[in-house]
C-alpha cells in the first residue's frame, strides 16, 4: 500500500471516529436540553462522514487497487495525489472552524474562510478525477 | 477492467466533479452570499454525489472485481447492467434536474423509480456473482 493511500484511509478513520462522535452530540441536544445553536453542526456532521471518512477512504483505495497507468509510471501521478489529499483535508477542517463560526458571529473573515474550504475542496475533487481518469481503462 | 466498468465509473468521476462543484457553490453563498439561489442546488448536489457519483462507482468496481463464472460470459449476462447504467443515469439526472424544469413533483418521483429499477438490474447480474471463486 502506497504512503499517500496509508495518509488516506487513516485520515479517513479519524474523521469517522469524529463524525460519529459529532452525531452522538446533535442526538443528545434534546434529551440533555443543550443550546439550539449546537444544529449548526448538523452539516459539518454530514461533510465530515461522506467527505471526510466516504470519499476520502474511496480516494485512497482507489490510487492504491486501481489498473496500473504505465509501467514506469503505475499509479499516474503520486504528487497530484498528495495534492489532493492536503486541499480535501485543509478544505474540511477550515470548513469545520468556519461555519459554526461564520453562523455564530456573521463576520466577514469566517465567511471567506467558507469560500477558501469550498475551492480546497473542488481542487481536491478535479485532481482525483484527473488522476484517476487514465487508469480507468479496458484491459 | 471491463468496458462497462469503464464508462459506469468514469461516469462517476464526471458526477463527482459536478456534485463537488455544486457543493462548493453553496457553500461559497453560506459564506459571502454572492448565489442567493444556490440553495436550490442542494437537492442535485446530494443526488449527484450519493447516487451518481458513490453508488456508480461501487456498481462499475462490482461489476468488474465480483468472481467471474468458469465459461462465458464470465461476468453473467451484460444486458441488464447495461439497463442498469441507462436507468441510474437517467433517474440521477430526472430526480436532480427536474426541480428546475418543471415544478411537478413527478420528475422526482420518476428519477427515483428509475434508480429503483437500475438496482434491480444490477442486482441480478451481481447476486449469483457472490459466490466463493473458481465455481
Amino acid at each position: 500500500m502506497p504512503p499517500v493511500t496509508r495518509w488516506y484511509i487513516r485520515t479517513s478513520l479519524v474523521f469517522l471516529v469524529l463524525s460519529l462522535a459529532l452525531g452522538a452530540l446533535l442526538a443528545a441536544r434534546t434529551p440533555l436540553n443543550l443550546p439550539a445553536a449546537t444544529g449548526v453542526l448538523t452539516p459539518i456532521y454530514f461533510h465530515l462522514l461522506f467527505v471526510g471518512f466516504v470519499a476520502q477512504l474511496i480516494f485512497g483505495v482507489v490510487f492504491w487497487l486501481f489498473p496500473k497507468h504505465t509501467k514506469e509510471n503505475p499509479r499516474g501521478s503520486e504528487r497530484l495525489a498528495w495534492i489532493a489529499y492536503w486541499l480535501l483535508n485543509a478544505g474540511l477542517v477550515l470548513r469545520l472552524i468556519a461555519e459554526p463560526a461564520n453562523d455564530v458571529s456573521r463576520r466577514p473573515f469566517w465567511g471567506w474562510l467558507l469560500v477558501v474550504s469550498a475551492a480546497a475542496q473542488l481542487a481536491a475533487g478535479i485532481l482525483f478525477a484527473a488522476n484517476t481518469w487514465p487508469r480507468v481503462k479496458e484491459r | 477492467m471491463p468496458r462497462l466498468s469503464v464508462v459506469f465509473i468514469r461516469t462517476s468521476l464526471l458526477h463527482l466533479v459536478l456534485g463537488f462543484t455544486l457543493g462548493a457553490l453553496i457553500l461559497v453563498q453560506k459564506g459571502v452570499g454572492v448565489f442567493p439561489s444556490a440553495w436550490r442546488l442542494l437537492p442535485a448536489h446530494i443526488e449527484v454525489l450519493f447516487f451518481g457519483w458513490t453508488v456508480q462507482l461501487i456498481m462499475g468496481t462490482a461489476y468488474w472485481i465480483l468472481p467471474r463464472f468458469p465459461t462465458h460470459p464470465v461476468r453473467g449476462n451484460e444486458a441488464p447492467v447495461r439497463l442498469a447504467y441507462t436507468l441510474l443515469n437517467a433517474g440521477v439526472l430526472a430526480a436532480a434536474l427536474g426541480p428546475f424544469l418543471t415544478p411537478s413533483p413527478w420528475t422526482l418521483l420518476a428519477g427515483r423509480l428509475a434508480e429503483v429499477l437500475a438496482i434491480i438490474a444490477f442486482v441480478s447480474n451481481a447476486w449469483p456473482r457472490v459466490k466463493p471463486f473458481g465455481r
